[in-house]
């Protein structure tokens, strides 16, 4: 029953995918190429890593609005511990990972150990990563990687983006996570009630904190990816960012109330994004004209979902 | 609701502190602050400094006041930066194309109540949630803005029109509606039906229900006075410079949920006041100048910041935890 429940906005959202991609194939042609949808793809991979931790975070009845600072505040780090403490890359890329998953556990311990609701927390913390990001850089650019480096945001793997693949394993993997183990059953039990998860003996706690410190790793995954797509640092990097994730994440229909959503609506509700974002600027629409379309189609998808499910919480 | 069952058998004043507990815990901080920091470098108790630090942040305020009334409700608007955006650029526009400056003041402020009103609808009726409706109109909004303008420049607006400019008695005028519209919706919120409506509302909406309260109209009701208050902010922030940058200000709805969060709203609803979000938008405004009178490098101005706040919640959660 509950099964069939979810069902019903990701079948929504695929139709209205299918025919936002077939409108768009057919206003140019240039859209439906292979080339193009994988290009596409390749822009898309920063935010979905994100999405796929946020789609955790919000089942919880949470939200992480720290993400786009943590992917700022790994970036920079990923370019002072490569060029002005001297590490070789490969050892500076795991210490600016560790580092964004340090900032996404530290979210995870005011949330749990002090009890503060998430989107307070995060937004302490959202500006908290983006000063240290601001004062470590002092506005100062990384430039000048290795060629090698490059490969994460523009390399191919059997003609595929590389970032693409990583994008693949991360859904592949969270689907599974959320779908078909206790810890996903956990995360939805604690964002349907998370007193009577409690009472029945979830590890509540230790579930949180494992969802916002993955949270962070994906941030500062996705920082990596785009460091090395755009082949420099900058402290500004993800400013926005929550809201892009949040936006494809609800779009998916993951109730911001928690307890309900899944991973494939999620994917779903990123590729209409998308696909309308390039869809309309290869149609001539100019690009602020695409997010007014976003924000239309948000809150229409929102809205047909809440007319097959008149009971959603309020 | 549980500071009133606590206060029981306590003295009338201790009744009143704890009621406002957090607004006496950030008006303090913003005592010391000026203490200290004027003792460091006394150039920050300058007329010019006070005077820009309250009047350069009155619209931040005044915009924290209407959120504060949304959060009470239980609900939130993160789209209030792009509204304030575009008030700023039609009134500008209005102004420069030769209307009278009192339809370029209250054109602008109509629209944000009409919009706003729309938008509580949307929410009461389809129970969609507000953080939803609001993510969504902060696109068409911000989108809309810049197709419409290009992200152009008003400038050479008449010098009339610029009402936060004004000093009457020497005082900026952004400053008096600060303090009259807190005071105002501070009453507001006391001593009328709506008002205590909204905090009904917030605190569970079918008690509310069956309490005799409409929830639908007061949330429509809480979000068109919402953009009210959004309408004058959007134009003192019009007003406030020789340009308007067509653009929507940049992290601005987040400046102005943290300032009413700080201030003592719960964001689960049905607890806070309207003068703890002034406070906190006046507390903000003084670190932000504090931390360049004290030299601090302005690239670390918002880790410090950013580290204070969160300093003010954790000790706001034990602080409640001990009153449980």
């Amino acid at each position: 029953m509950t099964a069939l429940k979810w069902l019903r906005h990701e079948t929504v959202l695929a139709v209205l995918t299918i025919v936002a991609l077939a409108v768009l194939a057919s206003l140019s042609d240039k859209f439906f190429t292979v080339e193009n949808l994988l290009n596409q793809g390749r822009l898309m991979s920063e935010v979905g890593l994100v999405a796929l931790a946020m789609t955790f975070v919000i089942v919880t009845g949470g939200i992480d609005l720290s993400v786009g600072s943590i992917l700022g505040l790994t970036a920079i780090l990923l370019g002072v511990f490569w060029k002005n403490l001297g590490l070789p890359l490969p050892a500076a890329m795991l210490a600016a990972l560790a580092c964004g998953t340090f900032a996404g556990w530290v979210n995870g311990v005011i949330i749990t150990r002090f009890s503060v609701p998430p989107l307070i927390a995060t937004l302490a913390t959202l500006a908290l990563y983006r000063g240290l990001a601001e004062g470590i850089s002092e506005a100062r650019s990384v430039r000048g990687y290795p060629e090698w480096f490059f490969v994460f945001g523009q390399g191919e793997v059997l003609g595929v983006p590389f970032q693409l693949w990583i994008l693949g394993i991360a859904i592949l993997v969270s689907a599974v996570i959320l779908g078909l183990t206790p810890f996903g059953r956990a995360t939805y039990a604690i964002g349907a009630n998370e007193t009577a998860a409690r009472f029945s003996g979830i590890r509540v706690n230790a579930t949180k904190l494992w969802i916002y410190t993955a949270a962070g790793f994906l941030s500062a995954l996705a920082a990596v990816i785009f460091v090395s797509r755009v082949t420099t640092t900058r402290s500004d990097m993800g400013t926005g960012l929550e809201l892009d994730v949040i936006t494809g994440v609800v779009l998916g229909g993951t109730s911001i109330f928690g307890g309900r959503g899944t991973i494939i609506g999620t994917v779903l509700g990123l590729v209409l994004i998308q696909s309308l974002k390039n869809g309309l600027a290869l149609s001539g629409v100019k690009g602020d004209g695409t997010i007014v379309v976003i924000g239309l189609v948000l809150i229409g998808a929102i809205l047909v979902g809440a007319l097959f499910d008149r009971n959603r919480g309020g | 609701m549980s500071s009133a069952a606590v206060s029981i058998g306590r003295s009338n004043l201790q009744r009143f502190l704890s009621g406002y507990g957090q607004e006496i815990v950030v008006l303090l901080s913003i005592v010391a602050l000026f203490a200290v920091v004027g003792a460091v470098n006394p150039r920050f108790l300058s007329d010019t400094n006070i005077n820009s630090i309250f009047a350069g942040n009155a619209y931040i305020a005044i915009a924290a006041i209407g959120m504060s009334m949304i959060i009470m409700a239980g609900h939130i608007d993160v789209s209030v930066g792009a509204m304030i955006g575009v008030i700023a650029t039609i009134a500008g526009s209005l102004a420069v194309a030769g209307y009278p400056v009192w339809i370029a003041w209250t054109v602008p402020i109509l629209f944000a109540v009409v919009v706003n009103a729309g938008v509580g609808a949307l929410v009461a009726y389809t129970r969609i949630p507000s953080i939803v409706v609001t993510l969504g109109m902060l696109s068409i909004l911000k989108g809309g803005l810049i197709s419409a303008t290009g992200g152009a420049w008003i400038s050479d607006m008449p010098v009339e029109f610029m009402i936060a400019q004004m000093r009457p008695y020497g005082i900026p005028s952004a400053v008096y509606f600060m303090v009259a519209l807190t005071v105002l919706a501070a009453m507001f919120m006391r001593y009328t039906d709506f008002g205590r409506a909204i905090y009904a509302v917030g605190g569970n909406m079918e008690a509310a229900r069956a309490a005799g309260i409409h929830p639908e109209r007061t949330v429509i009701g809480v979000f068109a006075l919402h953009g009210l208050f959004t309408g004058i902010a959007g134009i003192l922030f019009a007003t406030q410079l020789q340009v308007i940058q067509s653009t929507v200000p940049p992290n601005l709805e987040l400046t102005v949920i943290t300032a009413s969060v700080i201030g003592g709203v719960s964001i689960l609803g049905g607890t806070g006041t309207v003068i703890g979000s002034t406070l906190a938008a006046i507390l903000f405004a003084c670190i932000g100048s504090a931390l360049i009178f004290l030299n601090v490098s302005a690239y670390w101005l918002r880790a410090v910041l950013g580290l204070l706040i969160l300093a003010t919640v954790l000790a706001d959660m034990a602080r409640r935890r001990r009153a449980k």
